[in-house]
């Protein structure tokens, strides 16, 4: 039988606020367990919450770059349930009045056309604490410092019909999110969290399957394999006469499994009420403008002018302006480099590879796109060969030098361009090597002939200590040796 | 000096007749020897209490008095107090000190003002009796010359009875549904609610957060309005509290009441009123027209519906307020637990007594899928008819008045067995916290040698007309001056 899958996310996105959303203590991750939790985060008696204006701001600047309506009038609720690591007993969040509406996000697709994904809603909330089950012979132990980090839950509709349409969208959330600066995007620090409703039907059936749930996905590698096993698993069931039941459940990355968390019967009642400690916020058109004079250029807009501005294809303007340090990072490379194509396809090569291997970001690479540029200007004037600037990379990332042009002088990487040298070592070299020369000569096929070429280019090298330009030798060979 | 009141004690220590230390040394000491007889208190901070007298002394030494610098008081148990155990009446809080102050604690320690300690009080403030108390049961100094023990009223007991035995001039109390006006008409002392969002909730640990409201306990008027001007204001911590500017609540006080419109409530004196409640109250309404005011009776057409609506609102709010109390970061926790809801569930119902559990079970079912709708839904539909029904009042009106409570001081036990005869006894209270108005309580007779309570509804911020109402009353009766013996 064949099935149609339908997939809907819910994506939890950290907002890069300084401070927590009802309360002044830090949000930086990575301090010493509840180092940076306060009265208010610990739901010590009678502490009250005090919301945070540029949650708020962030929110509506998601509203806004995801074309949905801003709810006017935002109502914060009580969600109840008992666990350790949610200290008031409630997560505050938002359930019948959020503050972003139905709205909607266009994806590129790998046959080069358009989805648009609708967006139900985003929600404001906190988010919990973390319990630590490791290394406290045991016992749990409790770190408050993430309790109260402020979150847009994103709500789409089941709009995606593959494990490629979720990633796709999932990374334009991203690219969009990382762009408007509302979230640092760090998906290994938790900064963007995925669940995963998933339901099959059979092919051009309009009634919806049973779905389940698969929670807490935080890489798009594991949510793409998520999407995989649980598909996988529902079809299995399906196509054996069984029934999909309706549950949450949790997928181990490491192992490609999954397991049931809960089934419908045993959810929580949360008995959402609206939260009597805070009143309803009440959005005006000017907090609006006021958010929107602040969108900087989303990644559409950026992919549009990559290509106009500096001639680069529709791929290379797409992972350019994907994401936002990755895109500044290109544009001061280029604003230092010149010949954009050459940039693009250095940042798309050797940058991002080296950046791979040493497991960082962009923003902790260790050189910046001035230097890049500054390279790419002695590859475009052919004072480096590209094998002699993979050399001088080198020496920038390893931080012995971060000056291009000394580099190349102290590694004796200059090119040496100048004709008259170069032809007079082509003569000396082809002067003592007659058989071959004579062997080229008598060959018909101008494949065969390219080839032997090569065989010339290895002495030039060595006669010139690696310094002569390679194009420079081969028009000169060419000539010499006779069309 | 234990029958001064703050404003007496203020000049006496601005004259230098006395220092804050040696005042404060005598209030203790007879604190300590006659709190035995009431339990007024959970705790008594002698202590902290000499050293905020000795700073007060140097402060006023330093030319920086206000009317509070060295004057004694007291906080009910529910108010964080930095360093000094707050209990809220609770075992779950029994070891619990807080490393904060309360937004009310704050401004007394910034006017001066010293605290001796922490008053006994209901369980998380649910009661009308203060026999909820994990602490045991305040007995209310008035009736114990004829060997009754009686109740205090509550959930503001302690702070009642301390202040009408003498114990201290004044005390704050909250008031989430009449616990600060059914004590002070049980025990025949001066207590107002303000209106909601006029004193910051901040550090005063939350019973139902949408009626809960601190407010002043004292034997007058005029010291209720000192204590108003310390506690009422903005307070960026709470974002429920209100910005509006504070009024000096003692520059109305003497104002005339000539033309002073009052209503009385036809639903307020109803038969659920004692035939010698009312001849108090009606008495009390007679001195006012005496002094200028013209009374007419209105209607609160919904009044009847507020005891239900509060006993959904009020618990609802309630069972997640109490979440926290899980045993996880800070109060009690079981012994030896075997697992986390071996942990949770023990841990609560060791810690909690039966009153605070009932509200727990009665919240939680309130706010149950399939029955949100027809409790917590229709009972915030009927609060905002009762709130349209004061609205209307104040209309034709400038202030209502009515008994405080049904009945005067019960005895210990009487009620305790049946919560809803003790619900009643906030049925001319509680419409008021729904609506989210001021109301005062004012000393207006006694039945049967037991105080008995005027009270004084207002329309939102009115508490300087309110306390202006109280002080001419207090000017040509001595209700209020009456000690228990």
């Amino acid at each position: 039988m064949q099935w149609d899958i339908v997939i809907g996310l819910e994506i939890h996105v950290q907002l890069a606020t300084q401070t927590k959303i009802f309360s002044g203590s830090s949000t930086a991750y990575g301090a010493e367990p509840n180092t940076q939790a306060n009265a208010v985060d610990l739901a010590m008696p009678g502490t009250l919450p005090v919301p945070n204006e540029q949650a708020f701001r962030y929110a509506v600047m998601f509203g806004l770059a995801t074309n949905a309506e801003i709810g006017r009038r935002s109502v914060f609720e009580r969600k109840n349930y008992f666990y350790p690591d949610l200290p008031k007993g409630y997560q505050t969040t938002q359930l019948a009045q959020p503050i972003v509406g139905p709205g909607y996000v266009d994806i590129d697709l790998a046959d080069g056309s358009t989805k648009r994904v609708r967006i139900h809603h985003a929600h404001l909330e906190e988010d919990a604490g973390k319990s630590l089950h490791e290394d406290y012979h045991g016992m749990s132990g409790i770190d408050l410092n993430r309790a109260g980090t402020p979150l847009i839950e994103v709500v789409t509709e089941p709009d995606m019909n593959s494990a490629d349409e979720a990633v796709a969208f999932a990374k334009k959330l991203h690219s969009l999110v990382t762009s408007l600066g509302i979230c640092d995007g760090d998906m290994s620090q938790g900064s963007m969290r995925f669940d995963v409703n998933i339901s099959l039907k059979p092919k051009g059936s309009d009634t919806l399957g049973t779905r389940t749930e698969t929670k807490n996905l935080n890489s798009f590698r594991f949510m793409e394999q998520a999407i995989a096993h649980e598909v996988e698993r529902q079809m299995d069931i399906l196509e054996d006469g069984g029934r999909i039941v309706q549950e949450t459940r949790l997928y181990n990355g490491d192992r490609d499994e999954s397991r049931s968390m809960r089934t419908k019967e045993e959810a929580n009642d949360y008995r959402y009420f609206p939260c009597p400690d805070l009143l309803p916020v009440e959005i005006d058109d000017a907090f609006i403008e006021d958010a929107r004079a602040r969108l900087p250029e989303l990644p559409d807009a950026r992919k549009a002018r990559f290509k106009e501005q500096y001639g680069l294809n529709d791929y290379d303007a797409g992972v350019l302006s994907g994401d936002a340090k990755l895109s500044a990072f290109f544009e001061e490379t280029v604003e230092h480099g010149k010949d954009a194509k050459l940039a693009a396809n250095w940042i798309q090569g050797e940058f991002s590879a080296r950046l791979n291997a040493d497991e960082k970001s962009v923003a902790e690479a260790p050189i910046s796109g001035a230097q890049l540029g500054a390279l790419v200007t002695r590859i475009a004037d052919n004072t480096v060969s590209s094998a002699g600037a993979k050399k001088v990379f080198e020496a920038l990332w390893s931080g012995d030098n971060d000056d291009v042009d000394a580099i190349i002088d102290a590694k004796g990487l200059k090119q040496v361009s100048d004709t008259g040298a170069l032809e007079a070592m082509v003569d000396e070299v082809l002067a003592g090597m007659p058989d071959q020369v004579a062997q080229y000569q008598n060959e018909e096929d101008p494949k065969k002939r390219k080839k032997m070429l090569g065989g010339f280019m290895g002495p030039l090298m060595k006669a010139s200590k690696g310094q002569g330009n390679p194009k420079l030798f081969n028009e000169i060979l060419v000539r010499k040796l006779g069309g | 000096m234990h029958n001064k009141s703050v404003a007496e004690l203020s000049r006496e220590l601005e004259s230098g007749k006395i220092s804050s230390v040696e005042l404060t040394q005598q209030f203790l000491d007879r604190l300590k020897h006659e709190d035995g007889k009431y339990n007024s208190f959970i705790t008594i901070s002698d202590e902290q209490a000499l050293a905020e007298a000795k700073a007060a002394d140097e402060m006023r030494a330093a030319g920086k008095a206000t009317v509070w610098t060295g004057v004694p008081f007291a906080h009910k148990d529910i108010f964080c107090t930095n360093g000094i155990r707050t209990t809220c009446g609770s075992r779950m809080l029994e070891n619990f000190v807080p490393p904060y102050d309360a937004t009310v604690t704050a401004n007394f320690k910034a006017a001066g003002a010293v605290c001796l300690g922490k008053t006994n009080m209901d369980e998380f403030a649910m009661g009308s009796s203060n026999e909820s108390s994990f602490y045991g049961a305040v007995t209310n100094p008035w009736g114990m010359a004829s060997g009754d023990k009686r109740v205090p009223g509550g959930s503001s007991g302690g702070s009642a009875a301390a202040v009408a035995a003498r114990l201290v001039p004044a005390a704050t109390g909250t008031d989430t549904g009449g616990s600060i006006r059914q004590p002070a008409a049980l025990c025949g002392i001066t207590g107002l609610k303000p209106t909601y969002g006029r004193v910051s909730r901040y550090g005063m640990i939350a019973f139902a957060s949408s009626l809960d409201q601190g407010g002043p306990m004292a034997r007058t008027a005029e010291d209720a309005a000192l204590m108003m001007n310390v506690m009422a204001g903005h307070d960026p911590k709470d974002s429920t509290c209100i910005d509006r500017e504070v009024p000096d609540y003692t520059a109305t006080l003497n104002e005339p009441l000539k033309g002073l419109k009052i209503g009385l409530p036809k639903e307020y004196f109803s038969d659920q009123l004692s035939p010698a409640m009312e001849e108090q109250v009606r008495n009390a309404i007679r001195e006012y027209e005496k002094l200028g005011a013209t009374v007419k009776e209105v209607s609160l057409p919904n009044a009847k519906l507020a005891i239900a609506a509060y006993y959904v609102i009020a618990p609802a709010e309630a069972s997640a307020n109490l979440s926290r109390f899980d045993g996880v970061r800070y109060g009690y926790r079981c012994d030896d637990p075997k697992d986390l809801m071996d942990m949770y569930t023990r841990t609560r119902a060791e810690g909690f007594g039966n009153e605070v559990k009932r509200r727990i079970l009665v919240g939680t079912y309130a706010l149950s899928a399939g029955y949100f709708d027809a409790y917590y839904l229709k009972a915030q539909k009927v609060r905002r008819l009762i709130q349209q029904d004061f609205i209307n009042a104040f209309k034709e009106v400038d202030v209502l008045m009515s008994p405080v409570s049904p009945t005067p001081a019960f005895r210990q036990g009487e009620k305790n067995t049946d919560p809803v005869s003790m619900y009643l006894e906030d049925v001319f209270t509680i419409a008021i916290n729904l609506a989210g108005i001021p109301a005062m309580s004012v000393p207006a007779g006694f039945v049967d040698g037991l105080p008995v309570g005027l009270q004084i509804i207002g329309d939102y911020f009115s508490e300087a007309r309110l306390l202006n109402a109280a002080h001419q009353f207090q000017q040509v009766t001595d209700w209020h001056q009456r000690e228990p013996q």
